[in-house]
């Protein structure tokens, strides 16, 4: 049955995650204006707030599906702060999504409770990931692989205690040499060389990393299978798909800034007297109040192409169409959005003293990272067309 | 529960009116657009299809099925994929009939809702639209003078009014003190006079005429609700989901057939398909395609299960309205010359899409 409307019980705990990000939202501006300082794991607040965990993994009759409810809790998060939270957990990174998608069983079980980051971009490659430079090889004397590369733009890649890095075991297979490995904070050879200054999203640290001869045991390849498939076998595709769960996940974390811009903007053009009726046509109203609306309607838009992509994916049903779509979708909405709300409410919005200019810094991100709008547009082009890579690149 | 499973009945129902429009609507689209008139034959198939009689009582000669925006939703967004003007005069005399069975008297239920339930397509319309610049659905200027207890004067001018030419009653809708109210007015009414068939940009197949009300009295009974009144606003977020759902349709026959042409159409040794410029216009087709949809279908949710649907169907109405007009703009871009053509439908679905857009009150879920 179609429906959008939430259980009681999903609406109860969407309402606790809203009171924590107010609190969280408190601290939004320290750590953006001190981009050196890493917000603390717990919060002194954290006390007043009960963990929401157990209650969410309790799925009863009428409740929505966990993957719909957790992209509605992450927007609630986000609403607050992109990077401040009451309780950090544990083994929430985007290294954590990968380990989950390709480890095997003990690999799974051995790293499950580390904050594992995600390296994948190099200096010379980004949107295209065949031509990762960063190179694997297997001393078979001693069982261990050696790395040799750069990464850049690690996410959490300070705070993180490992990393899952693409490197290549043959530079001539292209994609299929490509592989997915473990390598753990202290390993000799591993350094963070760097962290990042940012436009936005400036309390999430963002690291670069160097490995000279830096080596790790033969069980640290992920998923453990050492052999290049052949071209075209759909080896990367299992790499990739990671990304069917990060997109939708993405997407919800700009919408949630895009939706606090939103009721910022609401709230003053409220004070303000703006009549903000929905019946009439938008010849008969204020420019602000037909622009916000347009804007609103964007935000609904957006928000629903996520969670279609979070509700196959909870009725396990394929939902790579429907990853890249969101991600598009939201990653143009959020800019839209924010830039819209500062040109709606005039100078007033450009001062440090508000969060609506860090909103629109932050959800710059969202169409960059995990795969470009253009990445996205690819991919949909090509699933419509037939396409393959040779065919549209 | 967020869900956007169709249900067993609704995926019966998008299935058979795909194959309706496909066999029966696309191939008699181009015709009726050219000679401007709504071929009979599919007037008559469209009305077997019983779309708006099966929604209303039994007592009253309908099929009594349970009345579904959702349903209504995904069989207009199919319909409209072979043609929109062919969608809206199947669904216009549901806003008529429906507004009576939600919000009529016993007595104008009775009067009139048997009428759409007989052997032959029943034409009666919604008139709401006024032939003045910036119409807004706020500030009408047909307006309802009390006359005594026992009736009211109409007087104004209404347009685009679906069916006009064939409609044998209309629910005019007019400012009255202040509020808005609905009036229902037979077609033979004194001081009525209907225009001939109008000649407009797109949706030419479906005849639209201009009423002039020259101070037409009508008896009390004839308002809609009776004593009561009725919510306009509910008639005019009702049209704008099924707006939302016809731009929808044609939206999507604007992709489909922009993907094989895209594909086919060779320049400089490859497919356009396989050039950035065209493939990620045709992605956005897409991905707008979608987001449309769920608005839509988010507002036609709020109207069945009776939470406030003015917002998400403002939302649903407008959005569908922009972005519908922004791919047919884009499909005719992907055919360059062949998209200016008429040989090709996606000029059709252009000035459709435009003309839809600016339209309210035509249809209901």
């Amino acid at each position: 049955m179609i429906d959008f409307e939430l259980s009681q019980r999903d609406r109860n705990i969407l309402d606790q995650v809203r009171q924590q990000s107010l609190v969280c939202r408190q601290y939004a501006r320290h750590y953006d204006e001190n981009e050196h300082e890493f917000p603390p794991d717990v919060l002194p607040e954290a006390a007043d707030f009960p963990e929401l965990a157990g209650e969410m993994l309790r799925r009863e009759e009428g409740d929505s599906g966990l993957g719909v409810l957790g992209l509605l809790v992450t927007m609630g998060e986000h609403w607050g702060d992109y990077s401040v939270r009451i309780r950090r957990p544990k083994g929430t990174a985007l290294g954590n999504a990968a380990l989950r998608a390709s480890g095997t069983p003990e690999q799974r079980e051995k790293w499950r409770s580390l904050t594992l980051a995600m390296a994948i971009t190099e200096p010379g490659c980004g949107s295209d990931p065949s031509q990762v430079q960063t190179t694997a090889v297997l001393d078979e004397g001693s069982d261990e692989w050696v790395i040799n590369g750069e990464k850049i733009f690690v996410t959490a890649g300070c705070r993180a205690e490992g990393v899952v890095l693409w490197a290549t075991l043959d530079r001539s297979a292209g994609r299929a040499g490509i592989k997915s490995f473990l390598v753990e904070k202290g390993t000799p050879g591993f350094v963070v060389s760097q962290k990042e200054k940012k436009l936005g999203i400036r309390a999430d640290d963002t690291a670069a990393y160097v490995f000279n001869d830096c080596r790790i045991p033969r069980g640290n390849l992920l998923g453990g299978k050492e052999e290049i498939p052949k071209a075209g076998s759909g080896g990367f595709k299992g790499v990739m798909k990671t990304f069917n769960m990060t997109r939708p996940l993405v997407a919800a974390i700009g919408l949630g800034m895009g939706e606090a811009a939103l009721d910022f903007t609401r709230e003053h053009l409220e004070d303000c007297g703006v009549d903000l009726g929905y019946g009439g046509a938008a010849s008969g109203q204020s420019a602000a109040a037909e622009k916000f609306q347009r804007l609103e309607a964007i935000y609904e838009a957006a928000k629903l192409t996520i969670l279609r992509a979070a509700w196959l994916a909870d009725a396990g049903q394929p939902n790579n169409l429907e990853s890249s779509l969101c991600k598009a979708k939201t990653g143009a909405a959020v800019r839209e959005i924010t830039q819209g709300c500062i040109e709606i409410l005039g100078p007033l919005a450009i001062s440090r003293d508000h969060l609506l200019e860090k909103w629109f810094r932050d959800v710059r991100i969202t169409d960059i990272y995990e795969g470009t709008g253009e990445i996205q547009r690819m991919i949909i082009a090509r699933t419509l067309f037939g396409y393959t890579r040779a065919d549209l690149s | 529960m967020i869900s956007f499973e169709p249900s067993e009945e609704q995926q019966v129902v998008r299935e058979a009116m795909h194959e309706f429009a496909e066999q029966v609507l696309r191939p008699a689209s181009r015709e009726a657009d050219e000679a401007s008139a709504l071929p009979d034959a599919v007037l008559a198939q469209l009305h077997e299809l019983g779309l708006v009689a099966t929604q209303l009582p039994e007592a009253f000669g309908g099929g009594g099925e349970q009345r579904s925006p959702l349903t209504n939703a995904i069989l207009l967004d199919e319909l409209a994929w072979g043609d929109a003007a062919f969608a809206m005069a199947a669904l216009a005399p549901a806003a008529f009939a429906f507004a009576v069975a939600d919000q009529g008297t016993q007595d104008q239920q009775a009067e009139w809702l048997p009428r759409f339930c007989g052997e032959k397509p029943y034409a009666a319309a919604l008139a709401l639209v006024e032939p003045s610049p910036l119409f807004d659905v706020n500030r009408l200027r047909t307006v309802a003078e009390p006359k005594g207890d026992d009736g009211f004067v109409l007087s104004g001018a209404k347009s685009c009014v679906p069916l006009g030419d064939r409609a044998e009653a209309f629910l005019v809708i007019a400012r009255n003190n202040g509020a808005r109210d609905a009036f229902i007015l037979p077609r033979d009414a004194a001081g009525l006079s209907i225009s001939e068939t109008e000649k407009n940009l797109g949706l030419k197949a479906l005849p639209t005429v201009t009423l002039e009300l020259e101070r037409v009295e009508v008896p009390a009974a004839a308002r809609l609700g009776g004593s009561d009144g009725c919510d306009v606003q509910q008639l005019v977020d009702r049209a704008r989901v099924a707006k939302a759902a016809v731009l929808t349709g044609l939206s999507r026959a604007v992709l489909d057939y922009s993907v094989p042409y895209a594909k086919d159409r060779r320049a400089f040794d490859q497919a356009i398909a396989q050039k950035q410029a065209i493939a990620f216009r045709i992605a956005d087709m897409r991905i707008e395609i979608d987001a449309q949809r769920w608005l839509s279908w988010k507002a036609a949710a709020d109207l069945e299960y009776g939470r406030p649907a003015t917002k998400s169907a403002h939302h649903a109405g407008a959005y569908a309205a922009e972005k519908a007009m922004w791919i047919a703009d884009n499909g005719v871009q992907v055919l360059g010359g062949h998209g200016f053509i008429r040989e090709h439908p996606v000029e059709l679905w252009y000035r459709n899409a435009r003309t839809l857009g600016v339209l309210e009150g035509m249809l209901s879920v």
